[in-house]
């Protein structure tokens, strides 16, 4: 055997140091700057895909697809406020701020969710009035940073959620780099123009849920008791944060949880604290269950919702409704395959482009680019959200007439099972083709 | 003047009064106050409400317009978001005062704790004694006056608010600096402390406001963020 045949081992990469890890350190050591990026975390995790239905069975008989009722309506807050939200749909729209996303995606939001029957969310920087115009229901988020915050908006708004944290970041504030800073989102924000804005991770006025008790009593103080008042916190440690929340007086618990989307952060945040949405249902649930407020404090949970079949097993486990953010970006056009040659320009493609806080979204959502922005058209986009969320919702009734309900908050765990050990134990039904629950049997 | 004893008609009945925005009355008094919390929260026009007593979290929140007097301390977030109109506590006042509070005036005899101004966004507020520690953090806009000292880290990520201090600055926190005090700022400075009937003599104070390096990102500045 001469040498040119001699057998040698093939080049090998390392699993732990694989090409992307390899790419974030060189990275690093040339900029000096930890990575930012929107969106929620990446990487595989135990998810909705992880559990099935059962179906009717002997036990059991469905109802008739198109023609037996499979109610979807909820109503949120009517714990203490004197008008609560009335959703045809338990599919709701996240909170995205203006500023991180442009005025046309605000008001696609808007459009779509009213043509839905559902609410839409503000997000960190205040009410503009173009979206309060365009979304009949509209909740009006109460962040640490305060931007924006005025009692007029505050009295306006259908809602008021009182943000404690994010999914794809629980415990971090708010970002937003100086490309997006127009002189707009400067005034709104009271900013110099062109900063790098960070929000303060914690609320200026209160810490802890004794004090947020009281600043719930001053919200609904100025607001003549009419407003629900939602707490939103991020999946860290969803027990003991719905317990308090409903501790402090929240009418709707919102929990996020690490599949959630954020405009912008470091993906080391989004990547690696938080839990799974799938761990913090069952636990929020209980928290309810052990405070007898289920069902009369209201649960939405958020985080990587994709699809009808997602919404049915968030509301079997225990949900009343759910939130999407990434997913309705998505329907309006975000990483759409169209503008790949734009993406391509960016060093990315269409499906992975996240760096939202650069400002040059090709689809011209998360960007105040007015050229960009120009090529989202809100009146289509809209009707793409509002097509998008009845599709939704028909998957979602369709799987709970499978199961024999006719209200889709009729569906339980016991419906479910799960393909894996893991979401087995998160979401406490069986293992698929056994009794077992890990941890509880 | 009309007068609403709080602790016998409540809160709920005290504050929808006052918010009704009457046009025949312009003149409240609350009475037994006894340090029930949001007194006077929300409250819309040219009001004067005088609070006979100490008060507690978030009196005068959001306030718009109206003219508030605390007769005695004020709790945590006193006047927190106030957009305008003037607020003035006798006391002293918890954390908090001012927070995120866009407009008006704020008038703090006495001291006020820590993080008072936090996230101010236009507000002018003048304490007569001294502020405790992380005041002024990130604050936006407006003015923070301490005829007093302040605690540690004044002005941490402070925007483009400006702070006058009187007395000792325990520490300034993170892209805070000393700054010129022109005559520009020394007007201001006279005109407010004149206004909140704070008798101080401006030429006594420092002015401190943003060195505006964490503005952009840098790498060398990263362990200041």
């Amino acid at each position: 055997m001469n040498d040119k045949h001699k057998p040698q081992t093939r080049p090998r990469h390392s699993a732990t140091f694989d090409e992307y890890t390899l790419s974030e350190i060189r990275r690093a050591a040339s900029t000096g700057i930890y990575d930012i990026r929107g969106g929620g975390a990446k990487r595989k995790l135990p998810h909705f895909d992880d559990l099935l239905f059962l179906g009717a069975s002997m036990s059991r008989y469905p109802l008739e697809g198109y023609r037996e009722r499979c109610d979807t309506n909820v109503v949120l807050g009517d714990r203490h406020a004197s008008k609560p939200l009335m959703l045809d749909i338990p599919i709701t729209i996240a909170g995205m701020s203006f500023g991180s996303l442009s005025g046309q995606a605000k008001e696609a939001l808007g459009r779509g969710a009213n043509a839905a029957g559902t609410s839409t969310t503000t997000g960190d920087g205040g009410m503009t009035s173009e979206e309060r115009e365009h979304s009949a229901m509209l909740v009006y988020q109460y962040l640490p940073s305060r931007y924006g915050m005025n009692p007029d908006d505050l009295r306006k708004a259908d809602a008021i959620e009182i943000v404690v944290g994010q999914g794809a970041k629980p415990g971090g504030g708010g970002m937003l780099l100086g490309q997006k800073i127009s002189d707009r989102v400067a005034s709104m924000r009271t900013l110099p123009k062109g900063i790098d804005q960070r929000s303060a991770c914690r609320h200026p006025d209160w810490t802890g849920p004794d004090d947020l008790e009281i600043k719930i009593l001053e919200l609904r103080e100025i607001t003549n008791w009419e407003k629900p008042v939602f707490i939103k916190v991020g999946g860290a440690r969803p027990y003991y944060d719905t317990a308090l929340a409903i501790k402090a007086g929240a009418d709707v618990v919102v929990v996020d949880g690490m599949q959630g989307g954020t405009a912008a952060t470091q993906d080391v945040f989004i990547e690696h604290v938080g839990q799974p949405t799938l761990a913090c249902i069952r636990p929020a649930v209980q928290a309810l269950q052990d405070m007898d407020m289920h069902r009369k404090v209201q649960l939405i949970v958020s985080g990587g919702i994709r699809n009808g079949a997602d919404v049915a097993k968030a509301l079997a486990l225990g949900a009343d409704a759910v939130s999407i953010g990434t997913a309705a970006l998505v329907a309006l056009g975000d990483n759409h395959p169209q503008y790949e040659e734009d993406y391509q320009k960016l060093g990315t493609t269409a499906g992975a482009y996240d760096d939202w806080h650069e400002g040059q979204d090709p689809a011209g959502i998360t960007t105040q680019d007015p050229t960009l922005s120009a090529r989202l058209d809100p009146v289509l986009a809209g009707r793409r959200l509002a097509n998008y969320l009845n599709v939704m919702t028909l998957e979602a009734q369709t799987i709970a007439r499978a199961c024999g309900k006719s209200h889709v908050h009729n569906l339980e765990p016991e419906d479910l099972v799960a393909l894996t050990v893991e979401a087995s134990a998160m979401a406490q039904v069986p293992l698929s083709g056994t009794s077992w629950i890990p941890g509880q049997n | 003047m009309t007068v609403l004893d709080l602790n016998e008609i409540g809160l709920r009945t005290v504050n929808a009064t006052l918010q009704s925005g009457s046009p025949e009355i312009k003149s409240f008094t609350v009475t037994n106050p006894m340090g029930a919390h949001a007194i006077a929260c929300g409250l819309q026009g040219s009001l004067d409400v005088t609070i006979d007593g100490h008060a507690g979290f978030y009196c005068a929140g959001m306030n718009k317009d109206a003219t508030i007097t605390v007769k005695g301390h004020a709790g945590v977030g006193l006047a927190e978001n106030m957009m305008s109109g003037t607020v003035r506590v006798t006391g002293n006042a918890s954390q908090a005062a001012g927070a995120t509070a866009h407009g008006g005036l704020l008038i703090i005899e006495g001291d006020a704790s820590s993080r008072c101004g936090i996230s101010m966004k236009g507000v002018d507020i003048v304490v007569g004694g001294s502020v405790g520690h992380m005041s002024g953090f990130m604050a936006q806009a407006g003015n923070l006056i301490v005829c007093g000292d302040a605690g540690e880290a004044l002005g941490d990520s402070i925007y483009e608010a400006n702070i006058y201090v009187r007395g000792k600055v325990e520490s300034l926190g993170s892209d805070c600096e000393e700054k010129l005090m022109d005559t520009e700022h020394l007007a201001s400075l006279t005109e407010l402390l004149n206004r909140s009937g704070i008798n101080a003599d401006a030429n006594t104070f420092k002015r401190y406001g943003s060195a505006r390096t964490l503005y952009n990102f840098h790498p060398d500045n990263a362990g200041l963020y």
